[in-house]
């Protein structure tokens, strides 16, 4: 993403659903609409509680284009797992309709079985059951030849890192290992669209690093359409093109993760300066920068918001050497989208 | 077309599960054995005064048949309990496999371990001094095959209906203990008062086991043959039925 600029605004003044803007890295590249849903509501009866309804989801607007890696982002309970249930045909909708891989989710949920992939967040496969036995099996189901399976199977537990585990049992897996053959179970029939569930839940680092790669390459090299649940906001930023957050089962924001990080926030300057007497000096200055809004000035440390610190910054200091003023120590931070979440609910992501 | 073809793919992988497991088919099987060896002998001495036809294997045989069958069956919703949990159930209801092969890919499983198990019954019952025609046995082996289905597709579908241990226990030993004691398995229900007798004639399961019987005693002909097996069939097109609807149910 080339940086863009933005007039500044008042964090207040947004509104709760940004638009989204085409990321067009891939100009040539026709792209089609792959998940199309219009007012997908979920609601369960709440147990126990008689009468009582729980909307887990209410009334989702979605557009997802075939090749787009799309990042659903929300905390625990927010709707997430419920969202890609109905979009996977095991959860039937209260309400709504959708289009999947071409294929309407509700007259047709078989055809929408053939072309997606899911992961869920729950796993996939029996701890008594030899691994390859397991995505033999499930690859069969989708009228693959025996041969072709072990082969796919084989090469993409390679690819996960996953090398040597074709004879042992799922349940004599670790935590993370079992969680990437989920994914290799997910894929084996290479699906156009794959739902993945909280894929890296459980990964360590490196395994997570590698697992983003691989769901990058699957993009690159196969087309494939990912849409991944995550509540890791470090996910949801460096892998999706495109990122949904949702809140209470409505989506609040959307657009690429820049787009909605400076359109929210605006990166947060701040200054630290060798007298209180400076700190007000510098505060007045930095309150003139461009689109800059109203420092907040706490002993010797001035803190404010601009639309791009980047290219403040250099004004800024110039501005301050102009004055006499030296600063001891100057912090440019990005927002992540944990602002952004906590701008639009209030809350923060990581409660 | 694709029923058949996903039904034999699940029941290829529930076979190989069962087949990693052979302590469950050996300890299923404990149970008849011990019946054989530990209260046979007693019903050789009761066959010869009670209103029992035939001899003690011939009447005693076909009951702990009819039990394998029942019980065999009635308890293998804990194992697709189990599948629910680790997600199995799930990642085979979002492929494109036939909602009712799900289920019934298990329940062939099942059926095969039941038989296994009614194999060696009959083969242990044989050196005690079980002596039928062939044909009975062949007999016998179908009807316990049809109440293994009807069995496990009921129990598969209470455990996928429930999703708990906690509910399906209760609600099995519930179902099997009217059956058990209105069904003459063990002892004739000729012994009972009237009242009783005419209780029990609502029972399929006691004219599945005087079907049985008779065909022990090489009464082929008799009517009660057709009737226990019919009724056995009809069993197993509701067991089907129901296992059908409660798996495509569960993406309502
Ligand atoms: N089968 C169900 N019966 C009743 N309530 C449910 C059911 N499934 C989900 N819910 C409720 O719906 C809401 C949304 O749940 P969902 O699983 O979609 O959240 P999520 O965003 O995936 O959360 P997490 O990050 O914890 O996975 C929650 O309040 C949850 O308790
Ligand atoms: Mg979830």
């Amino acid at each position: 993403m080339k940086p863009q600029s933005h007039p500044f605004q008042p964090i207040r003044r947004m509104p709760a659903v940004l638009i989204a803007v085409p990321n067009n890295d891939n100009e040539a590249q026709v792209t089609n609409t792959i998940i199309e849903a219009k007012g997908l509501k979920r609601s369960f009866k709440a147990k126990g509680a008689k009468g009582k309804t729980i909307d887990a989801v209410r009334g989702i607007d979605l557009s997802v284009r075939e090749g787009e890696i799309v990042g659903f982002l929300g905390p625990n309970g927010a709707g997430k797992t419920t969202t890609l249930k109905m979009l996977c045909t095991l959860l039937k909708p209260t309400d709504g309709s959708a289009t999947v891989v071409g294929a309407d989710l509700r007259r047709d949920p078989v055809e929408v079985r053939r072309r997606i992939g899911y992961v869920s967040q729950a796993g996939s496969t029996s701890p008594e059951a030899r691994v390859g036995q397991e995505i033999v099996s499930h690859a069969r189901l989708y009228g693959i030849d025996k041969q072709v399976a072990i082969q796919r199977g084989k090469e993409l537990l390679a690819a996960l890192d996953l090398g040597e585990i074709w004879d042992r049992t799922c349940g004599s897996l670790s935590g993370g290992q079992r969680r990437r053959l989920d994914i290799v179970m997910g894929l084996v029939h290479q699906p156009r669209l794959v739902f993945l569930d909280e894929p890296s839940t459980g990964l360590d680092p490196q395994s997570r690093a590698n697992l983003w790669n691989h769901i990058r390459k699957l993009r690159d090299e196969l087309g494939t359409t990912v849409f991944l649940t995550t509540h890791y906001m470090d996910e949801a930023d460096s892998l999706s093109d495109r990122i949904l957050i949702i809140d209470h089962g409505t989506i609040v924001a959307e657009g690429t993760p820049t787009e909605l990080k400076k359109r929210v926030s605006g990166d947060t300057i701040t200054l630290t300066l060798r007298s209180e007497a400076d700190a007000t000096w510098a505060s007045q200055i930095a309150g003139r920068l461009q689109g800059a809004d109203a420092p907040a000035t706490e002993a010797h440390v001035v803190r404010f918001h601009v639309p791009d610190g980047a290219t403040a910054l250099p004004v800024l200091l110039g501005d301050l050497t102009k004055a006499g003023i030296d600063a001891i120590g100057v912090d440019v931070n990005r927002p992540t989208l944990d602002d952004v979440f906590l701008t639009l609910t209030g809350r923060s992501l990581r409660d | 077309m694709s029923f058949v073809r996903d039904t034999w793919i699940i029941f290829e992988r529930s076979m190989l599960l069962a087949l990693r497991q052979p302590e469950w088919v050996v300890i299923g099987l404990m149970q008849p054995v011990l019946y054989l060896t530990l209260f046979g002998p007693l019903l050789q001495t009761i066959a010869a005064t009670s209103g029992f036809e035939g001899d003690a294997w011939q009447v005693f045989v076909p009951g702990l048949l009819v039990q394998l069958g029942i019980f065999g069956g009635l308890f293998v919703g804990f194992g697709i309990i189990a599948e629910w949990r680790s997600g199995v159930i799930d990642r085979q209801l979002v492929s494109p496999a036939s909602r009712a092969a799900i289920i019934t890919g298990r329940t062939l499983r099942d059926v095969v371990v039941i038989l296994v198990q009614a194999i060696v019954l009959v083969g242990a019952a044989f050196f005690m001094g079980l002596r039928v025609p062939a044909g009975a046995l062949l007999i016998g082996l179908v009807l316990v095959a049809l109440l293994g289905a009807a069995f496990s597709f009921i129990s598969n579908a209470i455990g996928m209906a429930t999703k708990s241990e906690d509910a399906l226990a209760p609600i099995a030993n519930t179902l099997a203990l009217p059956i058990l004691l209105l069904s003459g398995i063990l002892l004739p229900m000729t012994l009972a008062p009237a009242w009783l007798q005419v209780v029990a004639n609502f029972n399929p399961f006691k004219h599945i086991v005087e079907a049985l019987r008779a065909v022990f005693l090489g009464h082929f002909s008799d009517p009660i043959v057709w009737i226990g097996l019919l009724l056995a069939v009809v069993l197993v097109v509701i067991g089907a039925w129901v296992g059908s609807r409660v798996l495509t149910a569960q993406t309502k």
